[in-house]
């Protein structure tokens, strides 16, 4: 691990300088909300920003794209036409949703369009002021070590840059007079302090500790269908998840014709037709039983099986859930055995 | 640094595991009235020599323009360079797929999924269990034994189906009964043809023929509808086999077949990775499953 020294004000000129290798994305304004959208400068970004409402995962795995087209002689695989992207703001739990994606469909089989796209797109972090939602103290994802090129911490007069990989030193070695370091004793000091005023900023009310045992013991708890009364199946929850990598698959062809695309498209545990299988048989048929999906696998499954939870506390389905179901919310009514108001 | 692409398996680093390989369709017949067999062989003869797979794998199988499903594997891999599967009437994909004809390509992908514990079940003795359309995955497991019968002990296969009409590779079935390796018991629920010279009745009624068993030894693989689980299941508890040595096959909605589209999932473990081929003692983990096919009277 390198980290470098470098002064705020230069932080514009660098980005300018290493536009030339790919397309540059930031967090900008979208009204009340943010969005991660394609930027000339600096001063078109926000970095007091909190979330976006979609997760950077939606540049390494869109929403919906084509796999292959096929024709009556079979089947050609799509890729090759991504562009080369930098994508500057991204904060510690979104860097940490992007590792869980990555053990997820680069580890065992690697799937070659998360991988061409993890490989098209440098990560440059930044560091961030949590809010009320926030709960990334609560997974251990308030700070991170890895996934990203380059790390932004800022703080205050300086910012102080990790170097994450070979990639983020070659940006590095474009601006090379943007850089020191010399690090002084003040600088430690500053960093230590900014740790420790960060974790002093979180004041949402959630503790995940004990959660697999907890969802072991009320896996038959009445608190799933209260909360199943509540749910309305919508799926935003999944879509704005930062580790939510389920998919589904069609074949788009036109009328008359058997030329067509193989797509593939975000899909969602909560929605119904998720385990219907051939025959009319399906596995959930139930919505409690949907929402038991979802949670359990963030954070009973996930950990069993890797040691953490498949949540990184970044709070979007805090802000989104139109019917305040969300990690903080299902885990509080399975410990107290109430569903809150 | 996390490195970016790590391949646990042999598979070439390269190779897109979504990318469907045509296949002929080379033989074409009717099973029963709604359920058709298929040989397809790969229209690039190389691929037909590296085609390796173990019984209760799966493919993936796609149709142009219609879409892509999994399917059971219904031949053996001691007779390399062919596959077989069985398509029964269900949804529009097997509905187009159930009027192909030979020469007609398909897409298909694979094989996928942990296969049966081969290698855990040489020199023990083999009890298969088929209800209805659990034939198709079983038959591979039944083929592969008979064709390396000298690494097994006793054979028993035990199928049920509802009529005479409706039970998968009726004839071939019969033709067993002649083999003097193996215990061939096959019933139906009821006989309308009057012709019927098997037994009849549901399948756990055959566990009375079935003479001394020698449990410890012995692996059971069942598949069929869940009320059959339900009650093949306890009958085999009571016979004392152990449930690490009971193999079921499991079916769920799959898009991907390699972990990756999620909608296999039970709880931690995916249908097509971690399955098809559970034991009852993982079965009896999946809270999902119990109290659903498989009873919790099963527990007790």
């Amino acid at each position: 691990m390198m980290i470098l020294k470098m002064k705020k004000e230069d932080l514009s000129a660098f980005l300018e300088s290493i536009k030339d290798w790919g397309e540059l994305w930031g967090p900008t304004k979208k009204g009340e909300k943010v969005a991660f959208d394609k930027v000339d400068s600096l001063s078109q970004m926000d970095l007091k920003a909190t979330r976006t409402i979609i997760p950077p995962k939606k540049f390494l795995y869109p929403p919906r794209f084509t796999m292959f087209d096929f024709d009556e002689n079979g089947y050609v695989e799509r890729t090759g036409d991504v562009p080369k992207r930098i994508l500057f703001g991204i904060h510690p739990c979104d860097v940490h949703g992007i590792l869980i994606m990555d053990k997820l469909f680069l580890e065992t089989y690697k799937d070659p369009y998360y991988a061409e796209r993890r490989e098209k797109t440098l990560l440059l972090g930044h560091s961030c002021i949590p809010d009320d939602k926030c709960m990334c103290f609560a997974t251990d994802t308030d700070f991170v070590a890895e996934g990203f090129d380059l790390f932004f911490t800022d703080l205050k007069m300086f910012y102080l840059v990790w170097v994450g990989s070979s990639r983020g030193h070659d940006l590095v070695r474009m601006r090379p007079d943007l850089f020191s370091r010399d690090l002084q004793k003040d600088d430690i000091l500053n960093y230590t302090e900014y740790r420790k005023w960060k974790t002093s900023q979180f004041k949402a009310e959630v503790d995940f500790t004990g959660m697999p045992d907890v969802f072991e013991l009320a896996y038959d708890s009445p608190v799933w269908d209260e909360l199943a009364e509540k749910c309305l199946s919508c799926g935003q929850c999944s879509m704005v998840c930062p580790t939510c990598n389920c998919y589904n698959v069609v074949d788009d062809v036109e009328l008359g014709s058997i030329e067509g695309t193989r797509d593939r498209y975000w899909d969602s545990c909560m929605f119904r037709e998720y385990s219907l299988v051939a025959g009319g048989h399906n596995f959930r048929e139930k919505r409690a039983d949907r929402l038991k999906l979802w949670y359990t696998h963030k954070l009973q499954a996930y950990i069993g099986e890797f040691g953490e939870p498949a949540c990184v506390g970044c709070g979007r389905c805090v802000s989104t859930c139109p019917v305040d179901i969300n990690v903080a919310t299902v885990s509080k009514a399975l410990k107290e055995q109430e569903v809150g108001k | 640094m996390k490195k970016l692409c790590v391949v646990l398996d042999d598979r070439e680093v390269e190779d897109n595991p979504y990318q469907p390989d045509m296949w002929r369709i080379v033989r074409r017949y009717p099973l029963t009235k709604d359920v058709n067999f298929y040989q397809a062989r790969p229209v690039d003869m190389d691929e037909a020599l590296r085609m390796s797979y173990l019984p209760g794998q799966f493919i993936m199988a796609s149709i142009i323009g219609e879409g892509e499903a999994p399917f059971s594997i219904s031949s053996t891999p001691s007779r390399p360079g062919i596959l077989e599967f069985c398509i029964r009437k269900a949804g529009t994909l097997t509905e187009t797929l159930f009027g192909m004809k030979e020469n007609q390509t398909i897409g298909i992908r694979g094989p996928y999924g942990n296969g049966f514990p081969m290698d855990k079940m040489e020199g023990k003795d083999i009890m298969i269990i088929a209800g209805g359309l659990g034939a198709a995955p079983l038959r591979s497991l039944l083929l592969y034994i008979l064709d390396n019968r000298d690494k097994f002990g006793k054979l028993t296969y035990l199928h049920g189906a509802r009529t005479p009409d409706e039970m998968l590779f009726r004839e071939e079935f019969m033709q067993l009964k002649e083999r003097d390796d193996l215990k061939c018991l096959l019933t139906v629920d009821k006989d309308d043809t009057g012709k019927w010279t098997e037994k009849v009745g549901v399948v756990t009624n055959l566990f009375k023929e079935l003479g001394p068993i020698d449990a410890e030894n012995t692996f059971v693989a069942v598949c069929g509808p869940p009320i059959m689980y339900k009650f093949v299941l306890q009958h085999l508890v009571k016979l004392g086999i152990p449930k690490h040595q009971i193999l079921m096959t499991l079916e769920r909605r799959m898009k991907c077949g390699v972990g990756m589209c999620g909608h296999c999932a039970i709880e931690y473990l995916y249908t097509c990775i971690d399955g098809p081929v559970f034991t009852y003692w993982d079965v009896l983990h999946m809270k999902e499953i119990i109290g659903r096919g498989v009873s919790d009277k099963v527990i007790a």
